[in-house]
């Protein structure tokens, strides 16, 4: 018997012909058609991918946001009723739990849309913080098996979820969301995503996820929407250097080190879970970065590979994730390195196998969208 | 999937074609380039290296996946296409055609009669 969860769309990935891997304890499609294909097709018109195994925790009542604010390092207190937020959690000596998205649903309730394997974890840790806040304590519950989740992805998303819903979809932007109908079907309508692209991502209850899917499946086909699956989300992901738990973040990594110093808001009031030992860390000024690394010959940098600097003998750091870049078409990777080599320019030698194959430090995102459009 | 009768097949999905009495041609099956997806990456070695059966001769990479190449006999590299090394998505397409070596041994014919022909081989992968 198969110990593995599936989603509410699991038939329609086996009918799909989807290619179905463990992914954290999840049944889901690594790919359908080929990661490559699927891949261009979210970066030329549109995909969508099921990411119903997405974890989401809801907070809710009075104390709802300085409670999320406790645990989260972005503030929550700039967020309007139906803006989201990228942030993360921390325990007390800054090492990332988890990255999240806040979704501000009520003045006094917010939607944390977690990573699926991370959901159990963050939930407790949650609940210990709750123990440990002392302001009015809201409601905390896990909600993950109430929502489906479809991310609709691509230059084509507006173009072809607009033809399933009534929401005007030009009145909600980039980090925005709205609540919906979705071919009769209730949803928040938001326009988030994992992929640099414009698109969406649709919380639906999984009763009504498969009749969405195929209305998307079917309305997109003249644009070229393909169902995609979890190899191009991470090949999309990566082009744009966006941080996967596991990969780049972890229990071992802060926010300062991996470049989110942008999501951790040290002067925000009321304090979070992690401020102080961030708060020192930023003093003596991070020890590492987390860099993009591009080949100079052949070879694909993968997670755990180790990385030297120019002279071959000094181990630098550690490669977090890489891959063969489907747009570029060429080896990249993504590394947590010392300071000191994070230069754009900068050489720097990967071990694969026996071999050091020679990449240069390079800017990210590692493809520039809007120079591509 | 569709094996062809005239190669044989090793449980590790590397298929050989007997050219000669002395001489045979080596890929991946089918099932193996479909179960790697999209393949982006081929290491290979060099002419004139000895290699044992199963011994790893190089690697191949899909975007998401490593997977080292086992030699289907004992050997010796007489010839490597290296054209494949840059288009490595040509394994995709033709997986039973694209060869990535010559492997040159005065047993060729024995060993290539030991290996599993595309009954066995086919009825091994829908046990997997």
């Amino acid at each position: 018997m198969s110990m593995l969860k599936r989603t509410s769309l699991f038939e329609e990935h086996q009918r799909l012909g989807g290619k179905m891997v463990d992914f954290g304890g999840w049944e889901l499609p690594v790919q359908y058609s080929g990661v490559t294909q699927e891949h261009l097709a979210v970066r030329n018109a549109c995909g969508i991918f099921d990411v119903s195994h997405m974890g989401e925790l809801l907070v809710k009542g009075p104390g709802a946001l300085e409670f999320v604010n406790f645990v989260t390092t972005n503030d929550a207190s700039t967020l309007s009723v139906f803006q989201a937020q990228y942030s993360a959690f921390c325990n007390e000596s800054g090492g990332i739990i988890d990255d999240l998205v806040v979704y501000r649903l009520g003045q006094e309730e917010f939607l944390l849309v977690v990573n699926a394997s991370n959901t159990e974890r963050d939930f407790q840790h949650l609940t210990n913080s709750l123990a440990r806040f002392s302001g009015i304590r809201p409601d905390v519950t896990n909600e993950s098996a109430n929502y489906a989740q479809i991310a609709l992805q691509g230059p084509k998303a507006a173009e072809v979820l607009q033809k399933l819903t009534q929401t005007d979809l030009k009145k909600i932007s980039t980090y925005w969301s709205a609540e919906g109908l979705v071919l009769g079907e209730k949803a928040l309508i938001a326009r988030t995503g994992y992929t640099g692209e414009d698109g969406f991502e649709l919380y639906l209850s999984p009763s009504s996820s498969q009749k969405v899917w195929r209305g998307l499946l079917e309305k997109g086909a003249d644009v070229g929407l393909l169902p995609c699956g979890l190899g191009a989300r991470d090949t999309l992901r990566l082009e744009m250097k966006y941080s996967l738990y596991g990969h780049e973040l972890s229990d071992e990594t802060n926010p300062l080190e991996v470049g989110l110093g942008w999501i951790t808001k040290l002067s925000k009031p009321g304090g979070f879970i992690g401020k102080g030992s961030i708060s020192d860390l930023k003093l003596q000024g991070p020890k590492r970065a987390l860099v993009g690394i591009a080949s100079l010959g052949r070879g694909i940098p993968r997670q755990g590979y180790l990385v030297y600097d120019s002279s071959k003998s000094k181990h630098i750091g550690t490669v977090t994730s890489g891959t063969q870049s489907p747009s570029l078409k060429k080896a990249i990777g993504v590394c947590l390195i010392e300071k000191g080599f994070e230069t754009t320019g900068t050489r720097v030698w990967v071990q694969i196998r026996e071999d050091l194959h020679e990449f240069e430090v390079c800017k990210t995102p590692f493809l520039d969208l809007k120079k591509e459009k | 999937m569709n094996y062809p009768d005239h190669i044989r097949y090793t449980k590790d999905h590397e298929w050989a074609e007997l050219v000669s009495d002395t001489k045979v041609r080596v890929g991946i099956t089918d099932h193996a380039q479909s179960s790697l997806g999209d393949i982006v990456y081929l290491e290979l070695p060099k002419v004139g290296r000895e290699l044992k059966a199963q011994e790893t001769f190089g690697v191949v990479e899909s975007i998401k996946a490593v997977s080292d190449l086992l030699s289907p006999v004992d050997g010796k590299v007489a010839e490597v296409n290296s054209g494949l090394a840059s288009e490595p998505g040509r394994i995709n397409t033709n997986p039973h055609g694209e060869w990535m070596l010559v492997i040159e041994t005065s047993t060729a014919k024995f060993q290539f009669q030991t290996l599993m022909d595309a009954a066995a081989y086919s009825s091994f992968v829908k046990s997997l």
